[in-house]
């Protein structure tokens, strides 16, 4: 057998080695989506009244849209009156030590290289009892407040910051931006909120790992990062570690925003279960991620891993509304068996001398599906905008598709977009060279695909670079023989 | 180190190799000469493991293992280095991680502990001389944008850091300039020891002034039909291979 048919046997052969059951607890609302369902949240959140009339209207407006049908995915119809919209935190061990878990999982994260403490409250042990952690998590909160940067829940935000939540939330992402998006404002179960005041550097990478009640937030998240003048920020989402995840459907909803000369760069590893390799089960992750970069000279600079989730349909963008802003996005998706992505960006330029850089690395391998979907628009006002993007597609095996669809609009005559697009293989000759240096089939394609997303990486937090390369070799271990 | 007894390999069902057999001990140097399509690359490629071939019959014990039971990868553990003809190109993997990726493979196969960082860069730096290769190059991806003779100096420099048993060249003075012949075969040269062997496939004589042979062979229609000291190179140049398969065919 020829090694490109291994692959793709092996391929599609090789299977999510993290899925599992969770029994849920009992505090969880009926399945279905009424007026009542959104009652029930906002009661249990013990949220204020604005929060829960926001949340009504959301619900009113989604009612009147239909589910959008363009993407370049196939799923069967959700059914929403069956998804069940809350259910509370876990409470209590799952496991009351390490020895109880599985031990592939823990095998997984020793090759990700996570930490003891960290692994504990990944795999859901019990880490009330967990001194570290709870320390570290303390250390941690004392210094930033110190600085007076806000890092809390959202469901903590809306109680205790509500002048900032009401000021933002909903400003980049409109209740009706879409479908899920408006579904997510009904119903979102909680998320982070981030506030940096003015002038003030984020002295580290935010990640949702020292928040540890955010690694259950379920399946309608919901963040809002806002960056004031002159400050930075840099916030990690997910984990390289398996995603563990009763929940098939997910609609998140990000927004961030940059004022004057701020600067908010959001990393995502996303891993979630890709479902099984006859393509049964998995998530569907819908996400609406959206920055805008409201004064001039801001960034927003969006890099994103995703190797999980059955179907992905995703476009974290910019609108470059400031004068001198800059909009980034880096991506790395990658799909094996039967997952489809269908993922990109959007940049908007708005403002004058606004520019953007987009690069996309997809990998295909087993008969999945790959799409890239960007939009560059260039407004009447945006005087000197300039947009580079950079799509690449690497095909691994022959049943596998990767499709481009980049759209542009231009309405300012001084505007430079430019547009490069790249297919490839891993050719049969580079896996032998590879193979007569000592090098196996499998480390020779993740050699391959870390070098072809190297642009990508090199954006990511130097730990989290390191972790993203791993989690790609471990998602195509046993692609290949 | 290398016995090939009665080898004969088909690719989509044509056989190429029609029974070859040959001998090869440490410290020599073999070369191979043969007209265009008599199957000097399938032997390199079978003797490295390309897939695409077909092993209808005979063995290949190489150390005293079974060869042909091996994988192209568990061979390059086993001391087997094939510069190849046109060596490819891997955009986005820098030739730095490449060979250290590669080394530490072999150096794991072989039971050694991986080199670090600075003992992998001082040995590289001692090979990269060896064949005068631009220290640039190792930052660039795998012969991504090498001329001819950087890429075949490159393989050269790869089998210096991989110090293989047995080193096969398949025609790696094609496409060179004297100059860059004289450093590739300067590099070999040096490289040579009593431990290892050469096996060097070539079309001309001209390679045979450099890499000196202890024995030259004739391969002519899957077949090694004449074997004689390196004066036989010289021979054939002059009388060119007609001469030889008149003298198979009569």
């Amino acid at each position: 057998m020829s090694d490109s048919n291994k692959i793709i046997d092996q391929a599609v052969g090789s299977e999510y080695k993290w899925g599992f059951y969770t029994e849920l607890e009992n505090d969880t609302a009926p399945p279905g989506l009424s007026e009542d369902t959104v009652r029930f949240i906002s009661a249990r959140k013990e949220e204020p009244e604005w929060m829960l009339e926001w949340r009504l209207k959301a619900f009113r407006t989604w009612q009147q849209m239909s589910e959008p049908d363009w993407a370049h995915v196939q799923y069967p119809k959700i059914s929403y009156q069956d998804i069940i919209y809350y259910s509370a935190p876990r409470k209590g061990p799952k496991y009351n030590s390490l020895d109880e878990v599985d031990p592939e999982i823990l095998d997984t994260f020793n090759k990700l290289g996570i930490s003891l403490e960290e692994q504990k409250v990944l795999a859901g042990v019990a880490v009330d009892a967990v001194i570290d952690s709870i320390s570290v998590k303390t250390t941690f909160r004392e210094k930033l407040s110190e600085l007076g940067i806000i890092f809390c829940s959202m469901s903590e935000a809306i109680r205790e910051y509500p002048e900032l939540v009401r000021q933002y939330l909903g400003s980049v992402v409109p209740v009706r931006d879409n479908y899920f998006a408006a579904l997510n404002c009904a119903v979102f179960s909680d998320g982070s909120f981030v506030y940096i005041p003015k002038g003030v550097r984020c002295p580290m990478e935010l990640s949702t790992y020292f928040r540890i009640n955010a690694i259950n937030t379920g399946q309608f998240e919901r963040t809002l990062i806002v960056a004031d003048e002159g400050s930075y920020v840099s916030y990690l989402e997910g984990c390289t570690a398996p995603m563990r995840d009763e929940n098939q459907l997910h609609a998140a909803v990000v927004e961030l925003v940059a004022l004057r000369d701020a600067e908010i760069k959001y990393s995502t590893v996303q891993n979630w279960y890709p479902g099984n390799k006859e393509g049964k089960g998995g998530i569907y992750n819908f996400v609406t991620k959206r920055g805008i970069c409201k004064g001039d000279n801001s960034k927003i600079s969006w890099t994103q891993v995703e190797t999980g989730s059955a179907v992905t349909w995703k476009y974290p963008s910019v609108i470059l509304k400031g004068n001198n802003s800059t909009g980034e996005f880096y991506s790395v998706a990658l799909t094996n068996n039967f997952q489809q992505a269908d993922t990109g960006t959007k940049m908007i330029h708005l403002g004058r001398n606004t520019r953007s850089t987009i690069v996309s690395k997809g990998i295909s391998a087993g008969k999945s599906n790959n799409s890239y979907r960007g939009l560059v628009k260039i407004g009447r006002e945006a005087e000197g905008a300039r947009n580079f993007s950079q799509c690449d597609s690497l095909l691994i095996g022959s049943t596998c598709g990767a499709h481009t669809f980049p759209y542009i609009e231009c309405d300012n005559p001084t505007a430079r977009v430019e547009h490069e697009a790249t297919t490839s293989k891993i050719a049969e000759d580079q896996l032998f060279y590879c193979n007569q240096r000592g090098i196996d089939t499998e480390k020779a394609v993740s050699l391959i695909v870390n070098g072809y997303c190297k642009e990508v990486f090199n954006q990511l937090p130097m730990e989290f670079a390191v972790e993203a390369q791993k989690l790609l070799s471990i998602s195509l271990e046993g692609s290949v023989g | 180190m290398l016995t090939i007894k009665n080898l004969h390999a088909s690719i989509n069902g044509k056989e190429i190799l029609k029974g070859i057999n040959l001998e090869i001990a440490a410290g020599e140097v073999h070369a191979i000469m043969g007209p265009n399509g008599s199957g000097k690359s399938t032997l390199s490629s079978v003797l490295a493991g390309k897939e695409d071939y077909e092993i209808t019959a005979g063995e290949v014990i190489f150390r005293g293992k079974d060869l042909l039971e091996l994988s192209p990868e568990e061979r390059a553990g086993e001391g087997i280095f094939l510069a190849f003809q046109y060596p490819v190109e891997i955009p986005g993997v820098s030739m730095t991680n490449f060979m250290r990726t590669a080394v530490n493979e072999v150096r794991a196969y072989r039971g050694l502990e991986a080199l670090d960082a600075k003992a992998f860069l001082t040995l590289s730096k001692e090979k990269q001389a060896l064949v005068e290769l631009d220290k640039k190059l190792a930052g660039r991806s795998v012969n991504e944008g090498f001329s001819g003779g950087e890429k075949k100096r490159n393989e050269i420099y790869q089998m210096a850091m991989l110090n293989p048993y047995l080193a096969i060249l398949d025609e790696t003075d094609s496409g060179l300039d004297i100059d860059a012949l004289r450093i590739v075969s300067e590099g070999v040269n040096k490289l040579k020891s009593a431990e290892n062997a050469f096996l060097v496939i070539t079309h001309y004589q001209r390679l045979l002034d450099y890499i000196v042979p202890d024995f030259v062979h004739v391969l002519y229609d899957g077949r090694i039909v004449k074997t004689g000291p390196k004066e036989l190179a010289l021979a054939l140049e002059e009388k060119g291979y007609d001469h030889i398969k008149k003298e198979v065919e009569a």
